[in-house]
């Protein structure tokens, strides 16, 4: 069965990237557009791996990224943040979270796609 | 490769609402009405845009975003308080930034170093040293290759708690070439101690592949703070300088776009999600059109059988006609579009004539969010120009004279969009001038476009300015020209079905009303015959029909008659006078009197013959091979193939006024 | 849409001899006139339908009328060329003409001929004041059995132009 990945982006132009390029790669893509929606969404269909930015209105990706770390149903499911090279503050308050790993906007879809592997096997 | 230009076509149309929602947001800041998400959703609009930009290799547009989202993010922190200079200079990089985009978008190359101004000043404002444009360090030893390596990789025991998984990474290592791995399981403590979330397990892995330790490290990155890790070379590595450039395998510094995006073919410019041949959808709107009327034709047939004949065609065609009702609206939603896509160009278009004018000016859009027939939305951009420039050159004073008057120095346009009855208002307001009648006139009658002895109306010396090159401007102003516009606007509005229409007082300002069909393709119609002929009325337009008693009517002098409703008096307006039509019914009390709501005129009954019946028609243009004519909207195609007329109730209650051939300054008016 | 043959109506006739373009035109008779129409605009031809009356149009302008989803307007040439309108019955024909993006019918008592016309034959016509109908003429053609005048579709197909005002109200 095809892994299921959610982006969380307040940015459609990259949810559609991420989607695009792990729906290439045989992944199942859901989409959130901010933290709210994705723990809603998340709550009522759970999924394999959570990519998420961190600038977002509403909740921001590490709140998410608290939340979902608070369920137990999400403790030990993979979280990637999108982050900005050298917002290295960003990177360590997201990791000290509970994010699993991280990929540097803007990235190449390969690498995307080796990093969702590495943490979701 | 139509998904990547469909990426590209998302990414514009997105950038082009970010930059929308910057404008806005820096208006909240001008006027000191910031939220407190305010700059928060300032940085994510320039964040956005440069995340995006970037996966496409939009240096330039990237490079500026990138430094006013570092201004933002100051501001944000309070490091830097938003100041009149610092707002005019985020609204100038925001314009700036609008043109690197649309020269992306239409694979056109900015002129080089167009920016660099704004980018000195942006920069300077944000205290970033050029040169210290965060470069991570590049580290030396990570190009290094060896024939194979020794990885020791012993977790922390809360490595779990970020849900990394030892297994995946040796399972990447094994990607890399062939692997040994021997598990240590030696900290695992008893069974009934464990703790299932705490990582007891370390491993030793041989690699035999010929890679750069940093391909190595880069499997541990998540990693590398929760575990120890030493990764030693099994020969005596080897570090060819020139290997380093050749392989540039993973390097923590943000690589340029990855080639296969960045070189997404720079096609024709996008702004739609999914770019559809505008006639494709014409076709689409024409051939639902013609279902409609072939719906209309079979339910006219229907309807001659006798009841309970064939229920199942009666039920068939009921949904016949509620699917055909669904596929009509989808089809028509296609083409209609918010009008932001028109009113967002405009607060730029106000800040540059201003500044040019040198004028202080505040630009309060509302109703962006009003949809319309997107040919209709293209079809705005010039005369809102047009009429935004005049009201900046003509309208609005100087700051001083302003304050001479006692008015605020500062100025105000408000261009608002609105539905109305089945129609779309648009308005242009200002607070300056208004219209100098005596002068106009004067103008008018030098010009001799009226006869010196013609006593007009003050609105019909409104409408004198919409004549052809009619100008009154005291100097030819670079902004607003040679007086070309008022005429050409009005053309313009016309032809897409619209009035427009001019409010004024003087010293208080001025107001351009522009009336415009929500729809070009198909409106919900009443049939009404009058004599030998049927007519389409909105439905949208349409309160009530009644049939007058006697006692209801009343004359009124020099103003026909007028219908009283519920203490009301409506005028009554008989539809065959207006046309000319012969053998209609001329009594009101063996008529229907229709109660119809237009634009500015308040309610009018217009007297017709009897109603036929309510369908949806398709609109057809009856100026594309004739011309506008006064009180008719366009024609429709009945269900018997016949050609009905639809009436534009605006222009029915304005007829009295075009139809008598009257007054001669008005006659005169009219020849060109 | 102008014709080779109507851009040359003003030029003067080119040399005996000289290969000069012919064009055909459908020739329709009204009394005793006979006028020419570009067969190249002409796009079908059919019998007569009462249309859909326009208000506020002149008396020539006889309505609208549904030509597979089009509206077009139905001229009467006749009454266009000050003739006093048609009367309209089975035998009448209608001339759906084709110029530039417009399309309009031509209400005319019947098709006689159709005629080819070398460019070198047609003759300007002359200027007897500018608001008759000669504006609507962009040539004259002699032939043996009399003269064939050329309508300009241009000119006759502006409508916006053309005053198209009824010369009274009916009311």
């Amino acid at each position: 069965m095809a892994k299921r990945v959610m982006t969380v982006d307040d940015s459609r132009t990259m949810r559609e990237m991420v989607a695009f390029t792990l729906r290439q790669a045989g992944y199942e893509v859901s989409e959130a557009e901010d933290g709210v929606k994705a723990l809603a969404a998340l709550k009522a269909a759970p999924v394999d791996v959570v990519i998420t930015d961190l600038n977002m209105p509403n909740m921001d990706g590490v709140t998410l990224i608290r939340q979902l770390r608070a369920e137990p149903r999400y403790r030990s499911v993979p979280i990637l943040m999108l982050t900005t090279e050298g917002d290295a503050a960003k990177k360590a308050e997201g990791k000290g979270a509970g994010a699993t790993g991280w990929l540097v906007k803007p990235f190449d879809p390969a690498k995307l796609i080796d990093v969702v592997k590495r943490v979701a096997g | 490769m139509v998904t990547l230009d469909h990426l590209r076509a998302t990414y514009f149309e997105e950038a082009a609402e970010l930059l929308e929602r910057a404008y806005a947001e820096l208006a909240a800041l001008s006027e000191g009405r910031a939220g407190e998400d305010t700059v928060h959703a300032l940085f994510r609009a320039y964040h956005s845009i440069k995340g995006g930009g970037g996966a496409f290799g939009f240096t330039r547009p990237v490079g500026l975003a990138h430094v006013m989202e570092t201004l933002l993010d100051l501001v944000r922190e309070d490091r830097i308080t938003v100041a009149p200079d610092l707002l005019a200079l985020l609204l100038r990089g925001t314009d700036m930034l609008a043109d690197l985009l649309a020269a992306e978008r239409d694979g056109v190359a900015a002129t080089p170093g167009v920016e660099a101004g704004i980018l000195d000043a942006l920069e300077s404002a944000a205290k970033i040293d050029h040169i210290a444009r965060e470069q991570a360090a590049p580290v030396q030893a990570a190009a290094a290759i060896a024939d194979g390596w020794r990885i020791e990789f012993r977790p922390h025991p809360g490595l779990f708690r970020s849900a990394n998984e030892p297994l995946h990474i040796l399972r990447e290592l094994a990607g890399l070439g062939p692997v040994e791995v021997v598990a240590d399981p030696s900290r695992l403590p008893g069974i009934n101690r464990i703790d299932p979330e705490e990582a007891y397990l370390s491993w030793t892995v041989t690699l035999r592949a010929a890679v750069a330790r940093a391909q190595v490290q880069d499997v541990f990155e998540f990693v590398i703070d929760d575990c120890d890790l030493s990764i030693d070379a099994l020969d005596d590595a080897t570090e060819p300088a020139a290997t380093m450039a050749e392989r540039p395998v993973a390097t923590p510094t943000a690589e340029p776009a990855p080639p296969d995006i960045a070189a997404a073919p720079n096609a024709s410019p996008l702004a739609q999600s999914v770019r559809v041949d505008v006639a494709k959808i014409d076709r689409l709107v024409n051939l639902v059109g013609e279902l409609v009327i072939t719906q209309a034709m079979l339910a006219q047939h229907e309807a001659t059988l006798p009841p309970d004949l064939c229920p199942g065609l009666t039920r068939g065609l009921e949904t016949l006609s509620q699917h055909l009702r669904e596929l009509q609206d989808g089809v028509m939603a296609i083409r209609t579009q918010p009008v932001r896509t028109v009113f967002s160009r405009m607060p730029r278009l106000v800040r540059e004539v201003a500044g040019m004018l040198g004028k202080d000016v505040r630009l309060v859009v509302t109703g962006e969010g009003t949809e319309i027939d997107k040919t209709v939305v293209e079809q705005l951009a010039d005369p809102l120009t047009h009429l935004l420039r005049n009201a900046l050159d003509h309208g609005i004073e100087p700051p001083d004279a302003r304050e001479a008057l006692g008015k605020p120095r500062q100025g105000i346009i408000q261009l608002s969009a609105e539905q109305r009855g089945g129609r779309i208002i648009i308005e242009i307001t200002d607070d300056g001038r208004g219209i100098d009648r005596a002068r106009v006139l004067a103008r008018a009658r030098e010009r001799g476009l009226v006869s010196a002895e013609a006593t007009l109306s003050e609105s019909e010396i409104d409408e004198l300015i919409f004549l052809p090159g009619f100008s009154t401007a005291e100097t030819v102003s670079a902004v607003s020209g040679r007086g070309v516009g008022m005429d050409v606007v009005r053309r313009n509005i016309e032809a897409l079905g619209g009035r427009i229409r001019l409010e004024s007082r003087l010293g208080h300002g001025s107001r351009f009303t522009l009336t415009l069909p929500l729809t070009l393709a198909v409106l919900d119609g009443l049939v009404v015959s009058v004599g030998r002929d049927a007519y389409i009325l909105p439905i949208a337009a349409i309160v009530e029909s009644l049939r007058p008693r006697r006692e209801d009517v009343r004359d009124v002098v020099g103003h026909g008659q007028v219908i009283a409703i519920r203490g009301s008096y409506v005028p009554l307006v008989p539809l065959h006078t207006r046309f000319g039509v012969a053998g209609a019914v001329n009594d009101y009390t063996r008529g229907i009197v229709v109660i119809v709501e237009t634009d500015h005129s308040g309610q009018i009954g217009l007297l017709v013959d009897d109603l036929v019946g309510q369908q949806q028609v398709v609109v057809k243009s009856l100026e594309a091979n004739w011309r506008r004519v006064d009180g008719i909207g366009g024609a429709t195609i009945l269900g018997d193939g016949r050609v009905a007329l639809i009436l534009d109730v605006a222009g029915l209650a304005a007829l009295p006024a075009v139809a008598i051939p009257a007054a001669p300054p008005r006659a005169h008016l009219h020849l060109h | 849409m102008q014709h080779p043959s109507a851009a040359m109506a003003d030029a003067p006739a080119p040399l005996a001899g000289a290969a000069g373009a012919s064009a055909q035109y459908i020739t329709c008779t009204l009394d005793d006139a006979e006028f020419g129409i570009d067969i190249m605009a002409v796009h079908e031809i059919r019998g007569w339908t009462p249309p859909t009356a326009i208000p506020h149009a002149a008396a020539w302008m006889r309505g609208v009328t549904n030509l597979r989803g089009t509206i077009v307007p139905i001229v009467d040439l006749r009454a266009r060329f000050g003739f006093g309108p048609t009367e309209p019955g089975a035998m009448h024909v209608v001339v759906i003409i084709q110029n530039g993006a417009r399309t309009a019918g031509l209400l005319v008592d019947a098709v006689s001929d159709i005629v080819t016309v070398e460019a070198g034959r047609i003759r300007p016509v002359p200027e007897i004041g500018a608001a008759a109908p000669e504006r609507l003429l962009s040539g004259l053609v002699p032939l043996e059995r009399g003269m064939v005048s050329l309508v300009s579709l241009d000119t006759l197909l502006a409508f916006d132009e053309a005053d198209t005002a009824p010369s009274l109200p009916i009311s």
